[in-house]
């Protein structure tokens, strides 16, 4: 098992944001994360990167207790999170973005080139001398799933990286993510836009209210009349 | 005679441009005010002066200085600003905090010069004049330029080309994201704390040598006009507060010739006023640590 989540508690000034969620993940696997506004999906991404202090619970990542690291060095792990609004560096190049993913690294070697990078998404090659900040939403999308590449991820977490796009650009990134998954990495996407999401990944969990509420093989929730009306619209 | 105000007007600039420079690229990685700025500046005249006295010739001093500002502003962020950064609201403790360290410094040194004006010894420094295009320039005016250049050069290699200077930056724009990436606001502060310390350090030496005074007061003018190149460079932005900084000292420098020398800080927070009220974001608008020039 490459990531270990046992009865984790996440509490911002004493509202429960987790409440004992449980959730694994293994060595090449695709997991989704679904639920609805508030469920705590970003609270669970950011609790694994140490952006926010965990309470109870275990969170184990190759054998290592993240909850001892701080959150330059998760990432050094190679536990590379893409945050909610893809937070690129605005006044730094598409390059600069690049090589800046590059620092997390820390002495693991490159799993993906700048040229594998550039072969995955053409667009951040030909726009590589402007300005992050310059981008449309999707390509900063690109980017910040770019720069992670850069890193070497061992997982990469992905948090909501369909916002705001269009359905063709949802199409392109969730392409992407789905070549990478097929060589070998090992994905857990958070996602609001469900049905895209559980026609990607092979397993899910289903997030309400800060506890998993479902989990399974996302071809089997995706048939669930339950989940169906709750969260796959009509 | 104007044309040799202005000369002496940017040599003085280019060294408050060392000084600012720290100032402004502090401001813009850690968003809080460094008080305690000036006390290094003044720790670095001090440092070389003892030196000197001590019977090392002036360029050892020189560096020694640089270097051991550098650790007194890292001593700075430590002491000042590690804790007191991790709060919601961190602005006024940390006027608080800096503001204490700048006194302590200060103390120090008044306490080693027995509240005296230090002058480093004769002869420390060459005293040669050159006459270029009938301007009269000495050689420590030569010098002052040339490394003013060469560490402002440096400066911006180092901010623009090295994965150091892009981890600045990074951090600077977005902490939580750098640190999503692997890099470590501890130590980007660390390394801008020493670079904004040594700085100002050589800016303290040069002042020092310059005014042939030093003394444990002497960096609070000096952080007056850090916040006056700031303002008008734009804060974060290097190219503005090194233009800012030489508008400075040639105003300064005309002030003092034509108008009045006593009157000289008032005329140029005048000026300020009236700056601001046509540009209000100073003349480069809001660099944050953008890239050499102002690509936005
Ligand atoms: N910094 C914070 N301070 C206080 N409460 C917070 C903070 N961040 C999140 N919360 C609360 O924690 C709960 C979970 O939020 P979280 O952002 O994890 O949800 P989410 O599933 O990512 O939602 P969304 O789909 O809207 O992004 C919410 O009730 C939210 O209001
Ligand atoms: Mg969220």
């Amino acid at each position: 098992m490459m990531l270990d989540i046992q009865n984790l508690y996440v509490s911002y000034q004493g509202i429960k944001a987790l409440r004992g969620v449980s959730l694994q993940v293994d060595r090449g696997e695709m997991v989704a994360i679904i639920g609805s506004n508030g469920a705590g999906k970003s609270t669970l991404l950011n609790a694994i990167s140490r952006l926010v202090p965990a309470g109870e619970g275990r969170i184990v990542f190759n054998g290592v207790d993240l909850r001892r690291s701080i959150a330059h060095k998760v990432a050094r792990l190679g536990v590379l999170q893409v945050p909610e609004g893809r937070q690129i560096l605005g006044e730094m190049t598409v390059l600069e973005n690049l090589q800046v993913g590059q620092l997390a690294l820390g002495g693991r070697p490159a799993k993906y080139s700048l040229s594998d990078v550039y072969a995955l998404f053409p667009v951040l090659e030909e726009r590589h001398a402007q300005l992050g900040g310059t981008l449309s939403g999707g390509q900063q999308q690109m980017l910040a799933i770019g720069r992670a590449m850069m890193g070497a991820p061992e997982v990469l977490l992905l948090d909501e990286p369909s916002l705001g796009l269009s359905p063709l650009m949802t199409d392109q990134v969730f392409a992407a993510l789905g070549r990478l998954n097929a060589d070998g990495l090992t994905v857990m996407l958070v996602e609001q836009n469900a049905h895209r999401a559980l026609e990607l990944t092979s397993r899910a969990y289903v997030l309400d209210r800060g506890l998993v509420v479902r989990e399974g093989k996302s071809r089997d929730l995706a048939d669930d009349p339950s989940i169906i009306a709750s969260y796959l619209g009509v | 005679m104007l044309a040799q105000q202005i000369l002496n007007g940017v040599v003085s600039g280019s060294i408050y441009a060392l000084f600012a420079l720290g100032f402004t690229l502090l401001f813009g990685v850690q968003k809080l005010l460094n008080l305690a700025h000036g006390a290094v500046f003044m720790a670095g005249a001090f440092i070389a002066y003892y030196c000197v006295i001590i019977g090392l010739p002036f360029w050892v001093g020189l560096v020694f200085a640089m270097i051991a500002s550098g650790v007194i502003s890292i001593i700075v962020e430590l002491v000042a600003f590690r804790q007191i950064r991790k709060q919601v609201d961190p602005e006024f403790p940390a006027i608080v905090s800096s503001l204490g360290v700048d006194l302590i410094l200060i103390n120090i040194a008044q306490n080693l010069s027995n509240t005296r004006v230090l002058s480093m010894p004769f002869g420390t420094f060459p005293i040669e004049f050159y006459n270029i295009f009938g301007l009269r320039i000495s050689l420590l005016q030569i010098v002052i330029l040339v490394l003013v250049a060469a560490l402002v050069g440096a400066l911006v290699y180092y901010l623009q080309k090295t994965s150091f200077g892009r981890q600045v930056r990074a951090v600077a724009q977005n902490e939580r994201a750098a640190a999503l990436l692997g890099v470590s606001a501890a130590s980007v502060y660390r390394q801008t704390f020493f670079i904004a310390g040594a700085l100002a350090g050589v800016a303290g030496v040069l002042i020092g040598l310059s005014f042939n005074s030093i003394h444990f007061l002497m960096g609070e003018p000096y952080l007056l006009y850090a916040f006056v190149v700031v303002v008008i460079g734009g804060i974060g932005s290097v190219p503005g507060a090194v233009v800012a900084a030489i508008l400075l000292g040639v105003t300064q420098a005309l002030t003092k010739a034509y108008l009045s020398s006593t009157l000289s800080d008032a005329i140029i927070f005048s000026l300020l006023f009236v700056a601001l009220l046509f540009f209000p974001n100073g003349l480069f608008g809001r660099a944050v640590l953008s890239a050499g020039g102002d690509r936005k």
